[in-house]
């Protein structure tokens, strides 16, 4: 019993030493995050004013190219259709002309990062844009990080965790045990790797966004649709007998059918715009405070460069770095409200009947 | 930025699902199922505890009646073996008590017949006394003939009578 207690303690003195090397680095990536800003601030400062809604915009919106700081520019590649054209692949930076102006490439305009036609015509733009890199980023480092998990499970087989394996295993056992278990019930087992990857995606692509440079993948609309519209998919494939009733016929059986029709013209369409209001909620939630977050933080570091103040400077960047704190906690706090609304919607799907 | 680009829509279906495929046939599975394993391990290893612990208990329990059951058959040889003693001690009074009393009857038997003996003995020795007395008392009477003849007479009476 003592020699548990002296090896806790060891092992918690370990932990915080780890959490204050964490936390360092943590810091380090706070102050590099205004770097960018800075560098925008001090170009503002020599000509044009100073306009934060464009440089607030610039940050969470997608782009074709990638700036990683003030001046270091990655042009990533445009791949359009267009009727006209066909499939056309080149690279962003034709859109740029020696004095980084944009100008149009071929029959393409490039207006506000949207491509279109010069004769207005619609194009169909699949380009690997800047959140199309980072959507590739987060899904390397989701692999690198949890096959090297699982390879710790093979190479530990029978013995305690370790490494990276001991620090992700109590977090996939949480959503394992406390989100999608009691959430779903008995059939969980099916769900479990979806909810586990919808998580983590989601969990890393908003850790990736608070990066200094990076993009603002998981506070983009598209993605978060994406992501809602494949659990609205599964749960309607997963929806059983007594969900579906639920919808379609709520009165039950005990009413005759002449009666319930009347009342199932209004009542359909409500049902049907329930099943949509969940994922387009999903939707919105994650996009708006990812998004928020990233307007907050991008707001307050601009305050410095409205107010060209040294003492708000300082005020400011404190309370980003407050600000971004409590971003990383809801990071991982959306992650798992996505993930344990998702749980519940296939729980929903799959209840078996119970009055 | 509330307009949904296709383009990235399409991106997203596909690396996200290429993503939850190479994660769910390569990572949750092993994963989960080294999980389970552990789990079942552990609960296994708790039952086997269990299990052990009912074990001692019955291996304890059978001792305690072991033991009750030989203390039972003690006792029962002690009481056996008195009893026999107390059988054998009963029989043997009683032996003791049937040669006893068959002494007592042959004395008292033996005491009768020397009794009777004696008794004869003492009648023979009295007959013998009484004769010689009577001998001596009839030579002293018959001196004279007068009292002879009367006597003789009386026997013959008597003789006579009978």
């Amino acid at each position: 019993m003592r020699r548990q207690t002296t090896v806790m303690k060891k092992n918690q003195e370990a932990g915080s030493f780890k959490a204050l090397i964490f936390s360092g680095f943590f810091l380090i990536l706070f102050l590099a995050s205004t770097m960018p800003v800075l560098a925008s601030g001090g170009h503002e400062e020599e000509g044009e004013k100073f306009n934060p809604s464009e440089l607030i915009n610039h940050h969470i919106s997608d782009a074709h190219s990638w700036e990683i700081t003030h001046g270091v520019v990655i042009h990533l590649p445009v791949i359009v259709y267009s009727e006209e054209h066909g499939l056309d692949v080149f690279s962003s930076s034709n859109f740029y002309n020696e004095n980084h102006e944009v100008v149009p490439y071929k029959d393409y305009i490039l207006e506000h990062e949207h491509i279109h036609m010069a004769n207005g015509h619609h194009v169909f733009d699949i380009s690997l844009t800047k959140n199309v890199l980072f959507l590739l980023i987060n899904s390397v480092i989701l692999l690198l990080v949890f096959f090297s998990v699982a390879r710790g499970y093979k190479r530990n087989a029978g013995s305690a965790p370790r490494g990276i394996q001991s620090f992700f295993e109590p977090i996939i056992l949480y959503v394992r045990d406390e989100i999608v278990k009691p959430n779903i019930g008995p059939k969980y087992e099916r769900y479990l790797p979806f909810l586990l990857t919808l998580f983590f995606f989601i969990w890393f692509g908003n850790l990736l966004g608070l990066l200094p440079g990076a993009a603002n993948l998981t506070g983009n609309i598209a993605v978060t649709l994406t992501l809602a519209t494949i659990v609205l998919v599964i749960t309607l494939f997963s929806g059983n007998k007594v969900y579906w009733s639920h919808i379609f016929d709520p009165l039950g059986p005990g009413m005759p059918w002449l009666a319930k029709i009347p009342l199932y013209i209004i009542l359909w369409p409500i049902e049907l715009i329930g099943i949509l209001t969940k994922p387009f909620s999903l939707t919105i939630r994650l996009f708006a405070n990812i998004t928020a977050g990233h307007i907050i933080i991008l707001s307050i570091i601009s305050l410095t460069f409205i107010a060209q103040s040294i003492m708000v400077g300082i005020g400011a960047t404190l309370f980003a770095t407050v600000m971004n704190m409590l971003e990383l906690f809801v990071a991982i706090l959306q992650a798992y409200v996505f993930t344990l609304l998702a749980s519940m919607y296939f729980g929903q799907a799959v209840e078996e009947h119970h009055h | 930025m509330v307009t949904p680009e296709i383009g990235l829509i399409i991106w997203q279906l596909i690396v996200f699902l290429v993503v939850f495929g190479i994660l769910a046939g390569f990572v949750w599975k092993p994963i989960m199922g080294a999980l389970k394993a552990r789990e079942d391990q552990i609960e296994d290893a708790l039952q086997a505890a269990e299990n052990a612990k009912a074990e001692m208990e019955q291996i304890k329990s059978d001792n305690e009646y072991l033991l009750q059951e030989a203390r039972a058959e003690r006792d029962q040889m002690l009481k056996d073996a008195s009893e026999v003693a107390n059988q054998i001690k009963e029989s043997a009074q009683n032996e003791t008590a049937g040669i006893a009393d068959k002494m007592i009857a042959d004395a008292k038997a033996t005491i009768e017949a020397e009794k009777k003996a004696a008794l004869a003995e003492v009648k023979n020795l009295v007959a013998e006394l009484s004769l010689d007395i009577a001998e001596k008392v009839i030579r002293e009477k018959l001196s004279d003939d007068k009292s002879q003849k009367e006597l003789i007479d009386k026997f013959l009476k008597e003789v006579k009578v009978n």
